[in-house]
């Protein structure tokens, strides 16, 4: 056994280590970083169909991460999925008439919600409603819908 | 046949003895466990030979196991053309399962072995005996600060393999094979969750510290005082923590991915 000082020195050192490693899978392994530490406000959007949209999808403008989706429900009375969206507040100057989309990330990637900044003077605020919104593309509707027509066309021949 | 029998009963018999003494053991380690506070010397004396000597092993073998999985990885997603996703699977698999379990079998072949034959020659050369004849009790102090070492220095070394693995797999995607330096990460942060991945193989590595170390002492404490007796101490230690650490890992794995 080494001198009690340098051992006393090599353990703090190693608990230490370990702390480390720990603070480095927290933060830069986890999605632990990309919470945003920011106030948020909140907006909803009512979709025909959200496809695989989840809890914590990303909101995208042109591309850039805004926030989050926090709440997805269904109105039953108007048949329609209602998403409540977490945007930070330093992005807090939509037009009203901005439009919410939801896409695709890649061929088999996640499903996120794209906003398109309309033109009105008039910006969005906490629990105002989107009012433009497009459904997530379902590939089984577009395949089944290329058919049907592909059968139209070879119909009228 | 009723010979036979009878044999049977008698293995099952002693089998039962050796749990109820385990756990009777555990508990009294467990009561020793606060009498620590006053002699912090004694716990810091027993984390540097079963933390901080282990720590070699594994931040080598955290590199070469990160390095494989990066190399293997990447060949398997090139072909689907998704070697983007390649921080993901090394991050994923590393830390719930490689980390904690690769750790936990290193750990109980470098320090449980080290504990048990330790425990056992103390016990043959009847220094444990001794200990009670001058009123002090062996396992206040020999047994709960290797324990206590043990139990902290699991996760530990875990999370430092973890860490470590992470980079090794970096290291040969990003430096070697060129799979782009932010989507390594940015897909790694973007799926790799902070309570469900992260916490979950840091509980695995404690429960994991726990049986090793618990397993290790007691088969030492446990040893029959000869030499053969050691040998069989150390040998045991590693087989059982290894059957433990494997098994616990399924059952583990089955309660926190399973739903």
């Amino acid at each position: 056994m080494k001198s009690n000082k340098t051992t006393e020195l090599m353990v703090g050192m190693f608990i230490a280590a370990g702390a480390a490693a720990l603070f480095v899978l927290a933060m830069r392994v986890s999605n632990l970083s990309s919470f945003s530490a920011g106030d948020t406000y909140h907006l909803t959007a009512r979709f025909e169909n959200i496809g695989g949209l989840k809890v914590r999808s990303a909101v995208t403008v042109g591309g850039v991460n805004v926030g989050r989706v926090t709440k997805i429900d269904y109105d039953s009375e108007r048949f329609q999925a209602v998403v409540t969206l977490d945007v930070e507040n330093r992005y807090n100057r939509f037009p009203e008439d901005t439009a919410a989309a939801i896409y695709t990330a890649g061929l088999l990637g996640e499903q996120y919600v794209a906003l398109e900044p309309g033109g009105s003077e008039e910006v969005l605020k906490d629990g105002s409603q989107i009012e433009l919104t497009q459904s997530a593309l379902v590939l089984e509707k577009l395949v089944s819908k290329f058919l049907f027509e592909k059968a139209a066309e070879g119909e009228k021949k | 046949m009723l010979e036979w029998i009878r044999q049977l009963g008698r293995s099952g018999i002693s089998q039962f003895e050796t749990l109820g003494r385990a756990n009777l053991f555990l508990l009294k380690t467990l009561v020793g466990l606060p009498g620590l506070l006053r002699r912090p010397g004694l716990l810091v004396a027993q984390l540097w030979s079963v933390g901080v000597l282990s720590l070699l092993i594994i931040v080598v073998s955290g590199l070469f196991v990160g390095m494989v999985l990066g190399l293997q990885g990447y060949n398997t997603l090139v072909d689907f053309g998704a070697e983007e996703s390649l921080g993901v699977a090394v991050a994923l698999s590393i830390v719930r399962e490689l980390g904690p379990v690769v750790t936990a079998l290193l750990f109980a072949g470098r320090a449980g072995s080290a504990l048990a034959a330790e425990i056992g020659l103390m016990k043959a050369t009847e220094q444990l005996s001794g200990m009670e004849m001058m009123a002090v009790d062996p396992i206040h102090r020999v047994i709960a600060p290797r324990f206590l070492a043990g139990f902290i220095s699991m996760p530990l070394l875990a999370a430092i393999f973890s860490a470590v693995g992470v980079y090794g797999g970096y290291f040969v995607g990003v430096g070697l094979l060129g799979v782009d330096d932010g989507a390594y990460w940015s897909q790694m942060q973007d799926k790799v969750d902070l309570f469900d991945d992260i916490l979950n193989g840091v509980i695995k590595s404690l429960v994991f510290g726990w049986v090793v170390t618990w397993i290790a002492v007691f088969e030492g404490y446990d040893a029959v005082p000869t030499s053969e007796g050691v040998s069989r101490a150390t040998t045991r230690t590693v087989v059982y923590a290894a059957l433990a650490v494997l098994g616990l890992d399924f059952v583990l794995t089955a309660l926190m991915f399973g739903d």
